[in-house]
């Protein structure tokens, strides 16, 4: 959301200055990205880092201070009001399997693709990766082998935003619309989408949101066949949410989750 | 000889390709202190989990008291009077000690959420024989004094004396301890192995997993010997001491 | 703190001194609402009432997260079917006006069954997973309460249903004022004295159940799901057990809201509302009746001194609103629930023993990176 915003006022920014399409999509980025790493560098350090010993839950809480706290400010900062984007973006459009595309859909699955890329090498190839892999498996085992954990939990939270930020710019693009309300739904589906996958895993979580995606837009086209009429496309949250349940009753630990023993 | 307890036949576990448990069969008789030892890995713990329902084994059966145990649930495995402590200590950590001892009682007590609600005169004598029962045991292991503290500020003797008095609680009729010397010195050892042989006095029949050869040696009646995940010899501690295949698996093996 | 403990120590072992403190504090609350109502007005009587109905909610809702230690956050779910069995069964919606007295009940029995409906597909998640399964739950009611007015019309879609019954019982309705041994009781002073009634009763209930078997094998669970098998607890049936009590509670909350608001919408239960309940439980002292009754009310009143609060003060500063008042408020709110959360992570109100654990806690890990 934070991102989006971000984006969308550099962009009008620089609309007026006659610099080529390109660079001000790119410095919008940047900006966006810029500015959300600051952020969740800022909320790691401030909500999250004192309170990694706390009782579970009380992460949990500040978290939800925390994104009270930023719709308002974004709130206070752009208003209540729907921001159209600006077309600045070429849209052509064009004709694959019968489907209709736009050229920023096509440049939107590519980024995508290129990020998801990045960040399995980042984990796995990477000694950084690697560190974080540790980390999130046994805090204290890794501080011992000399894993500074404050750094490393400090980058995951700059990286995560800014893919964050990269993502806000493009749905935004996308429904050439941004709100300060519109991170809410968006966050959740993240969730849910990582948590279908298996929490912890880049595959799974692609092939979450992919799935995720996919049901919700085919449940909400064809829901109303599949029922006789009896439900209609409103419900297709419904539908995203039942097979969410549904995956989760049979593998309790996401799709490609690694199975958690219980150990004795 | 006394009646058979437990009788395991042919139990198999593996776990993807690696066999943990091929066909191990034993007998524990009523009373008896039975030892099960075997170097790291050898499958000890994972022919615990299996006797009390954590597990399913992929192959066997197990006959307790004469009936068939049907391999399902922790739960009735406690119920059909088969208590356990971990090797890993598990407490629980933030209740009391006196609380731990309580909810040992759990499987042997009745009361619903009406009663807890009501605290008909039924609950309320059964509230008063849980907290005396817990303090008895509390006392039979030695650390009353701790009663009111929590189970994770007890030292690590205190929690291992702590596990014994909540497995007691469930009245069971094996009592099945794994390694519970684990990381003790002399003089805690020495108090534990007065405290199993009280248990036994008691007329609880005692399954022991340890590693401490010593200790088994000198507490059990008869020893099972598990290497690479099958039994390699069964006997009183004696014999097993001499046994040519144990003194390969412990000495020949890289985990001496 | 050290002085309010020793307090309740001594009330505990004096009778007479406890005996004196029931009676003080039952004055108290009785003449409650009069101090209120004539100090700062019906609307702030409202919160009140309200505030009740959430530490209804908080205790509900603190069985299955405080107690057994499952994270649930579509909790709302059960405060929604309460309150639509209410609108349902009286209200000129269908032409029903069943009786209060049937109707509460029922609403306790139904989400219960809820309770259990959510929980049986959920046993063997835990932590993420089971806060995402029952946050989806939780949307899947409210999407259906939305969505339920075609081709049948039950639930009359986001319009909501209005024109619901007043709690009444026998002649007696709580809507218009009461005489009472010739003094008139005003409506929402006789709803605070309802509501008051049965929070207590859920107080009551709660704290039965916390000292009981079934407390005790919920607190196991939460602590170690394993050791509480092996200690003879069916974990599967207790667990369902948290799920089906806590939504009862819930349910009763629901009918009592229905009653008083006399319109129930889809938007009451949304997902702001589950996290709120939430909150009032994490941020009161998860698993401490008093804690989290503490967070029920503070909760619910500190947004509306927000409210109240963040235009006049503007004006009073800078002599103009500056800020939009309502970004103000929720703004404050969550830096309140930061601020709370990281200077007591226990809870404002820990029971002891989390207390304890989380000095306990400190302390080890001093040690453990003692450099």
């Amino acid at each position: 959301m934070i991102g989006a915003m971000v984006a969308l006022t550099v962009i009008k920014l620089l609309a007026a200055s006659g610099l080529p399409v390109f660079v001000i999509i790119l410095v919008a980025l940047a900006a966006a990205a810029a500015v959300c790493m600051a952020v969740g560098y800022t909320i790691e350090r401030i909500a999250y880092r004192p309170l990694r010993r706390a009782p579970k839950l009380a992460p949990l809480i500040t978290a939800i201070g925390v994104s009270i706290i930023l719709q308002n400010l974004a709130m206070l900062i752009w208003g209540r009001n729907y921001h159209a984007f600006p077309p600045i973006l070429p849209t052509s459009q064009h004709e694959i399997f019968g489907a209709t595309i736009t050229s920023l859909q096509v440049a939107i699955v590519l980024i995508a693709a290129l990020m998801m890329t990045g960040l399995i090498i980042l984990i796995h190839r990477t000694r950084l990766g690697r560190a974080m892999r540790a980390t999130s498996e046994n805090p204290p085992i890794a501080q011992l082998m000399g894993v500074n954990i404050n750094q490393i939990i400090s980058f995951t939270f700059i990286i995560g935003s800014a893919l964050a930020a990269v993502a806000g710019l493009m749905v935004s693009a996308n429904y050439s619309i941004a709100h300060y309300y519109m991170g809410f739904m968006l966050g959740l589906k993240a969730f849910t989408a990582a948590v279908l996958g298996g929490i912890g895993n880049i595959a799974g979580a692609v092939l979450g949101g992919i799935l995720l995606g996919l049901i919700e837009s085919l449940g909400a086209g064809y829901i109303g066949d599949l029922t006789g009429g009896f439900l209609g496309s409103h419900y297709q949250d419904i539908f995203a949410f039942f097979v969410l349940i549904c995956v989760l009753i049979f593998r309790p630990s996401g799709l490609v989750g690694e199975k958690v023993s219980e150990r004795a | 000889m006394n009646a058979v307890l437990l009788e395991a036949r042919a139990i198999a576990k593996h776990f993807g390709g690696v066999k943990a448990l091929t066909d191990v069969s034993l007998t524990i008789r009523q009373g008896e202190i039975y030892g099960l030892i075997g170097p790291n890995g050898a499958g000890k713990t994972t022919f615990f989990n299996v006797l009390t329902g954590l597990y399913h084994p992929d192959g066997g059966d197990l006959l307790f008291a004469g009936e068939k145990l049907e391999a399902s649930a922790p739960h009735k495995v406690a119920k059909r009077g088969i208590a356990r402590t971990f090797q890993n200590i598990r407490l629980f950590g933030n209740m009391t000690a006196m609380e731990n001892v309580m909810v040992g009682r759990h499987a042997r007590t009745h009361a619903g959420v009406l009663g807890a609600v009501m605290h008909d005169r039924r609950t309320t004598a059964e509230e008063a024989a849980i907290r005396r029962r817990a303090e008895e045991l509390l006392h039979y292991v030695n650390i009353a004094d701790r009663a009111d503290d929590l189970a994770r500020h007890l030292s690590y003797g205190d929690q291992r004396r702590l596990e014994i008095a909540r497995a007691l609680a469930t009245d069971p009729k094996l009592l099945a301890l794994d390694e519970p010397a684990a990381g003790m010195n002399g003089t805690e050892t020495a108090g534990l192995r007065e405290l199993i042989e009280g248990i036994r006095r008691d007329g609880i029949t005692v399954l022991l997993i340890e590693h401490d050869v010593k200790l088994v040696m000198g507490l059990c009646d008869r020893v099972a010997v598990l290497d690479y995940g099958q039994k390699i010899c069964e006997d009183v501690p004696a014999v097993v001491q001499k046994d040519p295949k144990v003194i390969e698996a412990y000495l020949g093996g890289s985990v001496a | 703190m050290m002085a309010r403990q020793s307090l309740f120590e001594r009330l505990r072992h004096d009778k007479r001194a406890a005996i004196a403190a029931t009676v003080l504090m039952g004055l108290a609350l009785a003449v409650f609402p009069f101090v209120i109502g004539s100090s700062l007005g019906n609307s702030w009587l409202r919160i009140i009432d309200f505030a009740m109905l959430y530490i209804m909610l908080a205790l509900g809702l603190n069985i299955v997260v405080g107690f057994a230690g499952l994270l649930d956050m579509g909790y709302i779910a059960f405060y929604a079917v309460g309150a639509y069995l209410y609108a349902l069964l009286a209200s000129p919606h269908f032409g029903l006006h069943l009786p209060v007295w049937l109707i509460i009940p029922a609403g306790a029995a139904l989400a219960g069954l809820f309770g259990a409906l959510l929980g049986a597909p959920t046993l063997r998640l835990r932590g993420d997973y089971l806060a995402i399964v029952t946050l989806g739950f939780g949307e899947i009611v409210r999407i259906f309460m939305n969505n339920l007015n075609a081709p049948i019309n039950i639930t009359n879609g986001p319009q909501g249903i209005s024109g619901i019954d007043p709690i009444h019982l026998g002649g007696i309705t709580l809507a218009k004022p009461l005489t009472f041994l010739g003094y008139a009781i005003p409506s929402l002073h006789a709803y605070y004295y309802l509501f008051l009634a049965l929070a207590l009763l859920i107080v009551f209930v709660t704290i039965r159940l916390e000292n009981s078997r079934i407390g005790r094998a919920w607190v196991a669970i939460r602590e170690d799901e394993i050791a509480a098998k092996a200690c003879g607890i069916n974990t599967r049936n207790i667990k369902l057990l948290a799920f089906t009590m806590g939504a009862s509670f819930g349910g009763v909350a629901g009918g009592l809201f229905a009653g008083f608001q006399g319109f129930v919408s889809p938007e009451s239960f949304n997902l702001m509302e589950s996290v709120m309940v939430l909150c009032m439980v994490v941020l009161g002292g998860m698993g401490n009746i008093p804690g989290v009754i503490l967070g029920g009310i503070l909760l619910t009143i500190l947004p509306e001194v927000f409210r109240h609060g963040a235009g006049p003060l503007q004006i009073a500063v800078f002599g103009k609103i500056l800020l939009d008042p309502e970004a103000l408020r929720m703004l404050l709110f969550g830096l309140a629930l930061v601020v709370v959360m990281l200077y007591r992570p226990a809870g404002l109100w820990p029971s002891t023993t989390r207390r304890r654990e989380f000095r306990g806690e400190s302390a080890t890990d001093v040690l453990k990176e003692g450099e």
